[in-house]
């Protein structure tokens, strides 16, 4: 059987060095192929400056606890549960994404799926009903990351017989003896995460890692609308980058502003109009027609319209 | 006397450090697995109480292992095994069942003999464990 020949390979790799023994951490890093994902990271996210240092943090943590082992050095595996705080379209989600791939790359979960779940898929209707769901939905994310989008909707304050307390036992449970099986993320605005720890101090301490998630800035999410819209094989004449960045500006200080995610609105309106402009102009077209926006598109949005500290959001 | 039955009959029982990979390797099979259990020993008991349902989309055998500890905790002296079901087309059965867990003492089976016309004898095999009702047993 395949799996027969597995643990002889690790248990050649993992024999005990002598104490005077040399490591090349550059080669560890090498074999590691961390780099890789990290080029990734840098390519494909925008800003996001302390949630890539920590994620820098956690590789060289791994990497090195995996070299002290080589040494025979008996530390517990860190606790990597994390809680991502931040404001809407911040790429929390993206990044949990990354970091099932991440921490697969790093040897520190065995299949480096992610399983993203939020209070429907954990919460049972009625008694009996939370726990076999809770249950089934951390086996499924096993071996892997379990992301619980917006997870203060879990507890619910204002209804004590609401079942969601039930899931959170299980969860902490879950996330204290199963360590080494599964990392469990949670994400959500600051404000309502902050409270809802409050109300759950046994959650804040076992989760080692709190990661705020800063808002963009102008020229970040300038970078970001030119990579989505790259993605999609479009791309912005002269003066559409110059009016895309007015349009940020504007954008910005009106209300509901939702950062990368209203960055990504943004773009599929203005492809609705450029389509549009090109329909009604009715005769030939070219192929660079079809992937040019043009400053039109981008200004007929009511951002323009509106002044900047006009009540509805765009 | 000691019952053996599906793949491993051979062999002495698993380790959960065994179990582990057995099951490592029908998740990669991308086969479904299954807890069942059952107190009545007799070789032609097939169909076993299940525990929970079949883990369709496991990924990783701690989740087993997970309800596994369950089910020993709940069951401690029932007979447990772990089904992995195919559900390729064509396929549609299980490709491999074996016993996790076993009660500590097994009384074995009596042999009873019926006599029939002529010298004919039948011979049937009958678990002293099953003289109890269910879940008395062992």
């Amino acid at each position: 059987m395949s799996a027969a020949d597995k643990p002889e390979e690790t248990r050649a790799d993992e024999k005990t060095l002598d104490a005077d023994a040399k490591v090349d951490l550059d080669a560890v890093f090498e074999a590691s192929r961390i780099q890789e994902v990290f080029d990734q990271l840098d390519h494909d996210l925008v800003g996001l400056k302390p949630v890539k240092t920590r994620i820098r943090e956690i590789a060289a943590l791994l990497l090195v606890d995996h070299v002290r082992r080589q040494f025979d050095l008996a530390s517990d595996s860190p606790t990597l549960h994390m809680c991502f705080t931040g404001n809407p379209g911040t790429g929390k989600t993206t990044v949990a994404e990354r970091m099932a791939d991440i921490l697969h790359k790093l040897d520190y979960i065995r299949e480096g799926h992610l399983v993203s779940v939020t209070r429907d898929d954990l919460v049972g209707q009625y008694i009996g009903h939370t726990a076999p769901k809770t249950k089934e939905v951390i086996k499924r994310a096993m071996g892997g990351v379990l992301f619980i989008d917006e997870a203060y909707y879990l507890y619910r304050p204002e209804n004590e017989r609401d079942y969601g307390q039930e899931s959170i036992e299980i969860l902490l449970q879950v996330m204290e003896n199963n360590r080494d099986d599964l990392v469990v993320i949670l994400a959500g605005y600051k404000d309502r995460m902050d409270r809802f720890f409050e109300s759950n101090p046994g959650f804040r301490s076992r989760i080692a890692h709190h990661i705020d998630f800063p808002d963009y800035r102008a020229d970040e999410l300038e970078s970001i609308g030119e990579l989505m819209m790259n993605e999609e094989n479009y791309h912005f004449s002269d003066d559409a980058r110059q009016a895309f960045s007015e349009y940020i500006e504007r954008r910005m200080r009106q209300p509901h502003f939702a950062n990368a995610r209203s960055i990504r609105n943004a773009l599929d309106r203005m492809r609705l109009r450029q389509a549009k402009r090109l329909f009604e102009a009715r005769g030939s077209i070219t192929k660079s027609d079809l992937i040019t926006i043009q400053a039109d598109d981008v200004r007929a949005s009511r951002v323009f319209d509106e002044p900047v500290d006009g009540e509805a959001g765009a | 006397m000691r019952i053996t039955q599906g793949t491993f009959s051979f062999l002495p029982d698993l380790t959960d450090e065994q179990i582990k990979k057995q099951v490592k390797y029908c998740l990669d099979n991308g086969w479904a697995v299954s807890l069942e259990y059952t107190d009545d020993p007799h070789p032609r008991n097939t169909y076993w109480e299940m525990y929970g349902q079949p883990m369709f989309d496991l990924r990783d055998p701690a989740g087993l292992m997970m309800d596994l500890e369950e089910c020993r905790k709940t069951y401690p002296k029932h007979y447990i095994r772990v089904t992995a079901f195919d559900s390729t087309h064509q396929w549609e059965t299980p490709r491999l069942s074996f016993i996790v867990n076993r009660p500590p003492e097994e009384p074995g089976f009596r042999l009873k003999r019926q006599e029939q016309e002529g010298r004919k004898v039948r011979y049937t095999i009958d678990s002293y464990a099953s003289d109890q009702p269910e879940g008395q047993r062992y």
